[in-house]
């Protein structure tokens, strides 16, 4: 059960990179998809300017909506989420995200002692609610460079646009090699810093600075894909907790905003207590 | 964060609260199609996004 839990989240991980930046022409010819798809946005963090990418990445589209003459409500985008989110919640982030996949597989390497957590991680968790609300939302509706707003999460941290999007067109492309800069280094350097982290610690980026994590983690206690915990069974063996790669207590599951379901806990369990569910239907 | 965890919601609320949130995802998206943010995303998503790869 907790090989075939693994298994089949990694197939999937795998198969929605592939299908998301399928778009093989663009890895040859060091453009990007410019078709219909990408009036849509993907559910996870999937740059848009990645070569094979054929949909939009919510949290760029969230800027270009804000980077918008004037001030509007981005609509579109938060439809997005609440579609994705009330549906999935952070199911996202756990099976559909290209750079949580990569974050997964380094974690794989064995080199060094792992670790489920950085030191003050009570305080650093709060840094993706940061990042949300003064990169992504603050910094695009009122940082301008020049005379235009910036999407500032893309342009100073983002570190999927650097790996998706950035290497495959820089190697590719010789015009935009030629103008790399500080802030290319700048990006390059927090990429190499947090993959260099990832071998060590369990998704560093998505624990403390994904702004779509925050987002998707307000929709954890809602969403139709739960992990129900069945309190009468549980024999408070904590396996759950152990496998669990950001600790969570069996009763806190459901509700946390950490939950990435990645259905480590549903398949440690020896009594069978956790299991991926819809919410209970109300009794009478 | 915790005053969202630990809130305490009925069990009716809580199974149906998904569908309120499709729901209203959906009218969202509708609201942002009438205001023409997807031509927006689109405009911004169809070029190389300079920002994105660490050169605008």
């Amino acid at each position: 059960m907790k090989h075939m839990i693994k298994r089949w989240r990694l197939a999937v991980q795998i198969l929605f990179t592939i299908i998301t930046n399928g778009y093989l022409y663009g890895f040859i010819s060091g453009k990007i998809y410019r078709g219909q798809l990408k009036y849509v946005c993907v559910p996870g963090l999937n740059c848009y300017s990645c070569p094979g990418a054929v949909a939009s990445c919510p949290i760029g589209a969230l800027q270009a909506v804000l980077n918008g003459k004037g001030f509007q409500v981005p609509f579109a985008v938060l439809g997005f989420f609440f579609l994705f989110g009330s549906i999935l919640g952070r199911v996202v982030c756990g099976w559909l995200c290209p750079f949580g996949l990569v974050q997964d597989l380094l974690h794989r390497i064995p080199l060094f002692r792992k670790r489920k957590r950085l030191p003050f991680h009570r305080i650093l968790k709060y840094g993706k609610y940061l990042v949300l609300v003064l990169l992504v939302c603050i910094g695009s509706s009122f940082l301008f460079g020049g005379f235009a707003k910036i999407p500032a999460f893309c342009k100073y941290l983002c570190p999927s646009g650097t790996f998706l999007g950035a290497l495959p067109l820089i190697g590719m492309n010789e015009a935009l090699r030629s103008q790399i800069g500080g802030l290319f280094f700048w990006k390059l350097g927090i990429l190499l810093l947090l993959l260099f982290l990832s071998v060590k610690v369990y998704r560093p980026f998505c624990q403390y600075l994904c702004p779509l994590g925050a987002v998707y983690g307000w929709f954890n206690r809602f969403s139709l894909v739960q992990i129900h915990w069945e309190k009468d069974k549980c024999i408070s063996c904590m396996a759950c907790q152990k496998a669990c790669p950001v600790e969570l207590a069996p009763d806190e599951i459901s509700r946390s905003p950490e939950c990435i379901r990645c259905g480590k806990c549903t398949g440690a369990c020896p009594t069978g207590c956790l299991h991926f569910k819809k919410p209970d239907p109300p009794t009478s | 964060m915790s005053f969202w965890r630990n809130w305490r919601i009925s069990k009716h609320c809580r199974q149906y609260a998904w569908i309120a949130g499709v729901l209203l995802g959906v009218l969202f998206l509708g609201i942002g199609m009438a205001q023409g943010q997807f031509e927006t995303i689109w405009k911004k998503a169809v070029m190389i996004c300079m920002e994105c790869i660490g050169i605008g």
